[in-house]
């Protein structure tokens, strides 16, 4: 059973369709990637799932049994479009935030002091927000969004504005809380963090699903019986040797005997044939099999699309 | 309801705390009670002392006369201000020499010709220009004067010219449930009324103004985003509302104990306390009369007394109705127009984009206002009536009227209408918010805004 699932999920805006049968299932504890263009309709599904608006038809289900109001109390999240504001003082802020989110003072207080140590910014409990460069900004809102132990997290492009150091940091504290058996959302366009990070994947254009499933066996759907070849020997014999079935492009390293083959099969012939073959004609320090990345994945359906 | 508490909570903190309202609480009650002080200190300053004025005499040809042919002597009356002394054979040449060379506060020279030719010259030197009540007091005691003597000319006796004078006090009386009441305290009324309606205005404006401004504030940082998934935006609204509406509470509250204190205080302080208390205003038959008894009468309400008294002179229950429908017009015109602002503000970007949206907005306002100075001269006309019954007007208008008593069904249905249309007006506004908060980067258009309030949520 699923821990979250959006199903068939509909939404207009006047005579613009959103979101059109939308599904997403989101295992309990994964990292579930948001994927899409500009304007794919991320940011709507992310709006109805934390009830800001409703959707036209279909449901949520949480746990099990249906998304409620109340339920959103488990939710934490991050928008893309995210801010504070400017003239109130850092700890202020944060306080008056997590009890919105319900928390009692006391409780709230607690928490934000094992936060802002954690993040050693316990300094800037008294600043105003207009005083903070943009990630440090960034942090209080993280520090928000995680305060009340929400059951699903969902960061809508969290890296946007981090500089490499916070957003290393920043990968780490995810990392962190999905060990703890919290479940993610993560709505990113930075395909490097996807494959980082995520396990599973739904991939939405032009207001549709085109893409849903665990990251590994979509980048096994989208293989291209492709390898990398390391040898040394003469390149003329293997390509010789394989040049009938293959697309084959070799680099040369300098001052090295070493020479990389990038091969790309047709459709029947293996991957241990290919190895076989080569065997007979160089050396072999290397051989792998290369999987497409999840940019490539992502261009390839968009553009299918 | 605890967490609108909260947004409440913020909403209020953060604006009382803010310099500006600091400055604002209490730089306008000292420049309220400079309004009122000014005025008596001014004109304290002018009575004190008294001052002397010599008068001239001269013939029809222009020639110096000693005082035993003077026609005029002893008929201007001193009083505690002003103090008449009479100059033997002064030549109108002699005049500038007399300003210089004495502390006189100014030369009377009568041309004796006015007795036969009343539009020829009385001329009056001075070195200071001198107050509408002193000329006042010099022309009235003349014209007097050379009325009898003409009366008196044509063999009339005294008894008979007495006779002759009239005074006519017109005392208005008002057709209310099966009886007559008098009018009484006119003028105060009318102040009453034009005070509260323009405070009235000039909050929702002000504090109007300050809910779109937090809105647009909320927009831009996005931190509306964070906050609309603990609360919804509805909440959101109705805190930022009500909490300002604190704020604009507090701010009229500290206001009027300070000015008043501070009035007092400086009252007591400076002036002493035999102030004379406000005439009745009578309506008299002669014009000129009527214009020196309005001329005293702004320098009696300029000098008027601790303002307990006056309100003493309102009854108690007509004093619970003005405070009453007061705060009820402050309050409904403040959140109808409140929810509008707060409107505009979710539909635009910044602040620079809001033009087009505030005009609607706006324009009743400033619409109210015009027709509530013209319900001061004329609280029951037509058009006063109408535009104190439109709830977009209703809270500056009605004000205008109320001191004034209007039948107590106009002011029920004049109070539900505003009640109704607030509460349809927030319900609008608040189906444009939550859409409009959440738009950002495309300039809306009114048809926009139409299709935004028929969104499902």
């Amino acid at each position: 059973m699923p821990f979250f699932e959006a199903l068939e999920i509909d939404k207009l805006y006047g005579q613009f369709k959103a979101l059109d049968k939308v599904s997403i299932h989101v295992p309990q504890g994964s990292i579930y990637g948001l994927l899409g263009p500009n304007g794919a309709g991320k940011t709507t599904l992310i709006r109805i799932i934390n009830k800001i608006t409703a959707p036209d038809s279909g449901e949520l289900r949480f746990r099990g049994e249906k998304f409620t109001r109340e339920d959103v109390q488990y939710i934490g999240y991050l928008p893309e479009e995210r801010g504070l504001y400017k003239k109130m003082k850092v700890g202020e802020q944060a306080l008056y935030l997590a009890q919105l989110k319900g928390l009692g003072k006391r409780e709230a207080m607690s928490k934000l002091k094992y936060w802002f140590n954690r993040f050693e910014m316990t300094d800037w409990w008294n600043k105003k927000v207009e005083q903070l460069s943009k990630g440090m900004a960034q942090k209080v809102q993280f520090i928000v969004t995680v305060l009340h132990d929400p059951k699903l997290l969902i960061f809508d492009e969290p890296f946007s504005g981090f500089d490499p150091v916070n957003a290393n940091m920043l990968k780490k504290e995810v990392l962190e809380l999905r060990d703890k058996g919290i479940t993610i959302i993560f709505s990113t366009h930075d395909m490097a963090s996807v494959e980082e990070l995520c396990d599973h994947i739904t991939l939405i254009n032009k207001s549709k699903t085109i893409l849903e499933g665990r990251v590994d066996d979509i980048r096994e759907k989208f293989k291209s019986n492709s390898f990398e070849l390391i040898f040394d020997g003469d390149q003329e014999d293997l390509k010789k040797t394989i040049n009938n079935n293959a697309e084959v492009l070799i680099t040369t390293g300098f001052g090295s005997k070493e020479n990389v083959a990038l091969i790309k099969l047709n459709s029947p012939i293996k991957g241990n044939d290919l190895l076989k073959q080569a065997m007979k004609s160089v050396n072999i320090h290397s051989f792998r099999e290369l999987l497409p990345t999840m940019n490539e994945i992502f261009i390839k359906a968009v553009s299918q699309n | 309801m605890n967490k609108i508490n909260k947004i409440i909570k913020r909403e209020y903190i953060t604006r009382v705390r803010k310099r500006s309202f600091i400055i604002m609480t209490i730089l306008g009650p000292i420049l309220f009670a400079a309004f009122m002080i000014v005025p008596i200190w001014l004109s304290q300053l002018e009575d004190s002392g008294v001052k002397t004025i010599a008068v001239v005499e001269i013939d029809s040809n222009g020639n110096a006369l000693s005082t035993d042919h003077f026609i005029f002597k002893d008929v201007i009356p001193s009083n505690e201000n002003l103090n008449l002394v009479y100059l033997n054979n002064i030549d109108t040449s002699d005049i500038e020499m007399l300003i210089e060379n004495t502390d006189y506060y100014g030369i009377l020279v009568i041309n004796q010709k006015i007795q036969y030719l009343s539009q020829s010259n009385v001329k009056l030197y001075t070195r200071k220009q001198p107050s509408i009540g002193i000329e006042a007091h010099i022309v009235k005691a003349l014209e007097d004067y050379i009325y009898d003597r003409n009366l008196l000319s044509i063999n009339l006796s005294p008894e008979k010219i007495n006779a002759l004078k009239v005074s006519v006090t017109l005392q208005t009386n008002k057709y209310d449930k099966g009886e007559f009441k008098e009018q009484t305290l006119v003028n105060i009324k009318r102040g009453i009324g034009y005070a509260s309606g323009f405070l009235i205005y000039f909050f929702i404006f002000f504090f109007g103004a300050q809910v779109m401004r937090g809105v647009i504030e909320e927009k831009t940082n996005r931190i509306v985003e964070v906050i609309i998934t603990s609360v919804k935006p509805f909440q959101l609204m109705m805190g930022k509302i009500t909490g300002i509406a604190l704020v604009a509470l507090t701010q009229f509250v500290i206001w009027v104990v300070l000015t008043l204190s501070i009035y007092q205080y400086a009252l007591t302080q400076f002036f002493d306390r035999t102030i004379p208390t406000p005439t009745e205003q009578s309506i008299t038959q002669n014009i000129e009369e009527q214009e020196i008894a309005e001329i005293e009468s702004v320098q009696m309400n300029a000098a008027s007394d601790q303002l307990s008294e006056v309100f003493s002179r309102i009854n108690v229950d007509d004093m619970l109705l003005i405070i009453g429908s007061f705060l009820f017009y402050f309050m409904g015109g403040y959140l109808l127009y409140a929810a509008m602002f707060a409107a505009v503000g979710s539909a635009v970007d910044s602040e620079t984009d809001t033009q087009q949206f505030i005009l609607p907005v706006t324009i009743p306002l400033i619409i109210s206002i015009m027709v509530m100075i013209n319900a001061i001269t004329n609280p029951e006309g037509q058009l006063v009536y109408w535009f104190s019954m439109i709830p977009f007007t209703s809270p500056v208008v009605m004000m205008a009227r109320i001191p004034f008593k209007p039948p107590i069904e106009e002011l029920l249905l004049s109070m539900s209408l505003l009640i109704i249309t607030f509460i349809i007006m927030t319900w609008l506004a608040a189906k444009i918010y939550r859409v409009g908060i959440l738009m950002y980067g495309k300039k809306t258009s009114y048809r926009e805004l139409i299709k935004w309030i028929t969104y499902r949520d």
